[in-house]
């Protein structure tokens, strides 16, 4: 039996939830489950929280990154950390890390105006990709064919969008072999990955895509640990493309869904999850 | 076993279901969330937000 507490913040018990908590529970971990819901953190003192580690499974992103916030401020060892929320919950801030660590990535222009806005896109050339800066399952991302489609999407983002959504996140389109590639980083390794096949140029598996296994290559591994280190490392999910060029890192995903991915590449992927939570916990110590 | 909030289907969940926990509705598919275990007490699962994801 572990002797470390483990408290898991969570919005509800998806398939991922389950899975973790099961994981702890096989070994015998005491385990504490903070609905997010019910949250209410006193900034003026830290609580005893009566655990050593929090892993935090917000299926909200502002959620998880004020609660973050909070707890890192306040010493408490988490998985993910602030930092890492912060940095994957923005694109355009995951951009700059994966820019500074030479990570390659799609080219992408930012822009505040329409007008500028569409200057960009004429400039990266048709096709490009329109994302929002925070939204996740490829939500909201347009990939725009012509100067007509482009003056019709930023013209509605800047009338009815919220104020994100004329911070315009432009990035070439990579055309792509009928996939991406999702890969799975915990601590300093690339646990696994799979490939995500789609007839549709968004290749999510929660809008539809298939999954098979995808072998850990050398290349793929050590691009996927680079980019995990650029966001601030941890349990991180590693979107790639596979661009004529090379592998390009398209996004890194900090509160990561695998429930597609376990069977597919035969990994225990929620143990890794709680090997590495547990470490956390111990490194604190 | 509890009726679906959506269609009023009866709805049962497997023994190990905890609080939170989101399953589906055999008969109209709606997404409901576990709010009590026992007895089995269910809603409707919130919608999705902007901000929802990974």
């Amino acid at each position: 039996m572990s002797d470390t507490r483990v408290g898991v913040l969570l919005s509800r018990v998806r398939v991922e939830e389950k899975l973790l908590l099961a994981e702890l529970e096989s070994r015998r971990v005491e385990t504490k489950i903070i609905d997010d819901r019910e949250l209410v953190l006193s900034l003026e003192r830290k609580p005893d929280l009566g655990v050593d580690v929090i892993l935090e499974r917000c299926i909200q992103h502002g959620t998880a990154l004020y609660a973050l916030s909070v707890l890192d401020t306040w010493g408490v060892p988490t998985v993910n950390r602030y930092e890492v929320a912060e940095i994957c919950g923005n694109k355009l801030l995951t951009t700059m890390r994966l820019i500074r660590d030479s990570v390659p990535s799609p080219r992408t222009r930012v822009a505040f105006t329409p007008e500028s806005a569409l200057a960009a896109i004429d400039e990266l050339g048709y096709p490009v990709v329109l994302k929002p800066l925070i939204g996740s399952w490829g939500r909201l991302i347009s990939k725009v064919n012509d100067r007509e489609a482009a003056e019709a999407i930023v013209e509605h983002k800047d009338v009815l969008g919220s104020y994100l959504h004329s911070i315009y996140y432009v990035q070439e389109y990579v055309p792509k072999p009928g996939r991406d590639i999702r890969a799975f980083v915990v601590g300093d390794e690339t646990i696994c990955a799979i490939y995500r096949y789609s007839d549709h140029w968004i290749t999510n598996t929660a809008r539809g895509g298939r999954a098979e296994n995808c072998p850990v290559t050398r290349q793929l591994g050590d691009l996927c640990v680079r980019a995990a280190r650029a966001v601030g490392g941890g349990v991180v999910a590693v979107d790639v493309l596979e661009g004529p060029e090379g592998l390009l890192v398209n996004e890194v995903n900090y509160t990561m869904e695998f429930r597609n991915s376990i069977d597919t590449t035969g990994v225990n992927i929620p143990a890794k999850v709680v090997d590495y939570v547990l470490e956390v916990a111990r490194a604190a110590r | 076993m509890s009726k679906c909030p959506e269609c009023d289907a009866d709805v049962t969940v497997g023994s190990d279901a905890v609080k939170g926990e989101i399953v589906s509705c055999p008969d109209c598919g709606a997404e409901l969330e576990v709010k009590e275990t026992a007895p089995l007490a269910l809603s409707l699962a919130p919608e999705a937000e902007e901000d929802w994801g990974e």
